[in-house]
């Protein structure tokens, strides 16, 4: 292709040609054309399969309950009135937010443990460590879901054998929000872990051998090397992970369904329950939008902050 | 372009893609010829798998085959509420099939969509006699019926009791009490709540507690809500009005419910639809309230369990004695395109012995819409081990009881929600596990119940 992004046909001057075929001719044959053209498969799935629900479901939540009657944001403010729902989002707050916590901390040191070993045998441990990863939830929850059965499980079963009482792990609301999270920090952990393993491997050897010249302790090289080097992957990560665990579904539907007591319930499970299961689409929709706005709001800073750290690094 | 005798490569790639989308599409059963239309049914995929599955496709087909119209039949699970979310696409899109199977409330919640069925259900009252309160409340809205009651799904969720434990371990004879004939037998005037307490409290006391689930799951809903009914305890009356507070009945039914769970496993709270089928299953409860699939499974992996399992109902209340009961409905959209073929489809489904296969392939599991039809279908009588071990799974009229759901006769707007709530289980669970004072677990109750009323 040649750089003026025009290609004129060969034994033809590109003046000679007939004046509207060719200006269509040098539309189609731009870079910027075939690139709109290239990916406009991709804009139509993600305009369909995102942008379009996404409106939809605004659109919905802002109707009343037989969805014949415009009524703006009542549905919100009806449901900042219920008992139910402050509980789920106190619960969503405490399972996405607990979760992303441990489940960084995870990863952050299986990471540095990854790193540490040689490269011979790293291979073998990171593909080991991301089962958990690229299992279906869908199918290692159930799997969860035995071994906290009360009766039948294999914890439970442990337990006893050194004399301590069975544990209703799903059935009192403290064991359970205990095991939802850990299912998600189970699930989860390996995600962060190859992600700043990946970061760790791009901090240059040079900057630890300056450090160490300078007489940095271990510690300050993490804190003064590692760290800032890792801090975009890091706020990335967290962001991407706050929100996808914020919208959680299948790990709370398959182990408790919301219970004992809707202590379990968060917001992709409620407005299942709401939406679905009980006929209030539009209140379904509210509660699955309630979030929207703050994850935005976090989102927007997260970005602004790796972008100037971006410029920093680049100026 | 390369050409392999005579055949090119992009014509074998056609070829190829061709047979690939052929053989896909043809997945669902198309059924007879389109010289009376086109139909296009949902129904439910039974649990009982393949063999109920199949009763109903040779039933539809040999209808499909006599009208000459062309039928496709796929069957939707209810794993994972695949068929509620079915209902709510089709209901948003204003497409889809032109019958479906609706479960419990989802008659009401689609009633704006869904073409009436007087004419049908008139010819069938007119053959069979009354359908039960419970299947008018959840279909007949504002005097129209709006779906058909169907065989195929629709349950009773009765008592299914080891033989051998209760009558080692609580002193009853559940045979005896409920033998495979029309008549009650001893013990079986004081079925009721009292006697199921101390029958609880001497299971567990001897290792095989009562496997009573109290989630949010529909088991533990139907049990509980046809418990507070037995008591006169309505959350909500008829006509809406919350008669939570200064209701000595609801108060009765949760002082009783709080002793009762004395005797129950505390993980039952989380207990889902299936955790009390193990628990039969596996032979660590005397008795749990399900339809016979607990039995069937146990038939095939633990036979002696099977060969000591009977059903009979729940026990009867103070006030009244309902049992629990989850029908199933045949729906036509409105916007179905053959509205004519489908009804004559419906009511072809809903003859005798139409019913009869049903109820045979799903070894008596499916309850027909009509008690006119029980003496008439002899799968209950025939079924085994123990010979009659489902003889008094539906409710014939010498139990004196009624088919319950659970929150009837509130407005089905509210009691839907209180259902899918769990709302009563909830209750017990707050009195029971948290150990709240009565006035706090019915003050929270009325709150829940008033935002249940938006419109």
């Amino acid at each position: 292709m040649t750089g003026g992004n025009v290609i004129a046909a060969p034994g033809v001057p590109a003046a000679a040609a007939p004046s509207r075929p060719g200006r269509l001719r040098r539309i189609a044959r731009r870079r910027s054309t075939l690139a709109f053209l290239m990916t406009l498969p991709l804009l139509a799935v993600i305009g369909g399969l995102v942008a379009y629900p996404f409106f939809y479901a605004i659109y919905l939540s802002m109707l009343n309950k037989r969805m014949t009657r415009f009524v703006g944001l009542d549905n919100f403010a009806f449901l900042l009135t219920r008992e139910t729902f402050q509980f789920v989002v106190w619960q969503s707050v405490i399972f996405a937010v607990s979760a992303v916590i441990a489940k960084a901390l995870i990863g952050f040191i299986l990471a540095h443990v990854l790193h540490a070993l040689p490269a011979k045998g790293q291979r073998k441990w990171r593909g080991m460590l991301l089962v958990p990863w690229v299992i279906p939830p869908a199918i290692s929850t159930l799997a969860w879901w035995w071994l906290f059965d009360p009766t039948y499980s294999a914890i439970n079963w442990m337990l006893m054998g050194i004399g301590a009482p069975p544990i209703a792990w799903l059935g009192e609301p403290g064991w359970a929000r205990f095991a939802v999270i850990l299912v998600n920090v189970w699930y989860g952990a390996p995600f962060f872990m190859i992600m700043y393993l990946a970061a760790l491997k791009s901090v240059p050897d040079q900057l630890y051998e300056a450090a160490a010249i300078d007489g940095a302790t271990g510690w300050q090289k993490l804190r003064y090397v590692t760290v800032p080097m890792m801090k975009n992957i890091i706020a990335i990560t967290v962001l991407f992970s706050l929100i996808v665990t914020f919208a959680n579904f299948d790990i709370v539907r398959i182990l408790t369904n919301g219970g004992p007591q809707d202590r379990t319930h968060i917001f992709g499970t409620y407005a299942f329950q709401v939406g679905i299961q009980s006929g209030d689409i539009p209140l379904g929709a509210a509660v699955s939008l309630f979030m929207f706005p703050i994850l935005a709001v976090f989102a927007v800073f997260v970005l602004r902050g790796v972008t100037r750290r971006s410029k920093e690094m680049a100026g | 372009m390369t050409a392999i005798g005579g055949t090119t490569r992009r014509g074998v790639l056609r070829a190829g893609a061709a047979g690939i989308a052929a053989s896909t599409l043809a997945a669902p059963a198309v059924l007879g010829q389109a010289a009376g239309g086109r139909l296009a049914l949902g129904f439910w995929d039974h649990w009982v798998g393949e063999p109920a599955n199949a009763a109903m496709r040779a039933i539809v087909n040999e209808w499909a085959q006599k009208n000459r119209v062309e039928v496709t039949l796929d069957f939707i699970t209810s794993v994972g509420n695949k068929n509620l979310l079915t209902i709510a696409a089709e209901a948003q899109a204003r497409q889809g099939h032109d019958i479906l199977s609706f479960p419990t409330w989802q008659v009401h919640d689609q009633q704006r969509l869904l073409e009436p069925m007087d004419d049908v259900m008139g010819r069938l009252i007119q053959k069979y006699g009354p359908v039960n309160q419970a299947s008018e409340y959840l279909a007949k809205i504002n005097g129209t019926w709006r779906a058909v009651p169907q065989t195929a799904g629709t349950q009773y969720k009765g008592s299914a009791a080891r033989i051998d434990l209760m009558k080692q371990h609580a002193g009853i004879d559940v045979q005896a009490m409920y033998p495979a004939e029309n008549r009650l037998g001893p013990g079986a005037e004081n079925w009721n709540w009292d006697t199921f307490l101390v029958a609880a409290q001497k299971c567990k006391e001897a290792g095989f507690p009562f496997a009573l689930p109290a989630g949010t799951f529909t088991d533990a809903t139907d049990w509980i809500g046809a418990m507070f009914r037995s008591f006169g305890a309505d959350l909500v009356d008829a006509r809406g009005n919350i008669t939570v507070r200064n209701n000595d009945k609801v108060r009765q039914a949760l002082d009783y419910a709080k002793r009762l769970f004395q005797h129950i496993p505390s993980e039952m709270f989380a207990a889902d639809d299936a955790t009390n089928n193990r628990a039969l299953i596996a032979g660590r409860t005397a008795l749990i309230f399900n339809p016979p699939s607990a039995w069937a499974v146990a038939r095939r992996d633990a036979p002696e369990v099977a060969r000591n399992t009977w059903h009979f109902p729940s026990p009867a209340g103070p006030v009244s004695h309902p049992v629990p009961h989850l029908p199933y409905f045949y729906g036509l959209w409105s916007f179905s395109r053959n509205k004519s073929a489908a009804k004559a489809l419906i009511e072809h489904l809903t003859q005798l012995e139409q019913v009869q296969k049903l109820v045979d392939a799903s070894v008596g599991y499916d309850i027909p819409p009509f008690a006119s039809m029980f003496d008439d279908i002899d799968t209950w009588r025939k079924v085994e081990p123990p010979l009659g071990t489902v003889y008094n799974y539906p409710i014939r009229p010498h139990h004196k009881a009624v088919p319950n759901i659970a929150f009837a006769p509130a407005p089905a707007e509210i009691a839907v929600q209180m259902y899918n709530q769990g709302i009563q289980a909830k209750m017990i669970a707050r009195m029971v596990q948290n150990n709240e004072p009565m006035e706090r677990v019915l003050a929270w109750a009325e709150q829940e119940i008033e935002g249940y009323k938006r419109g």
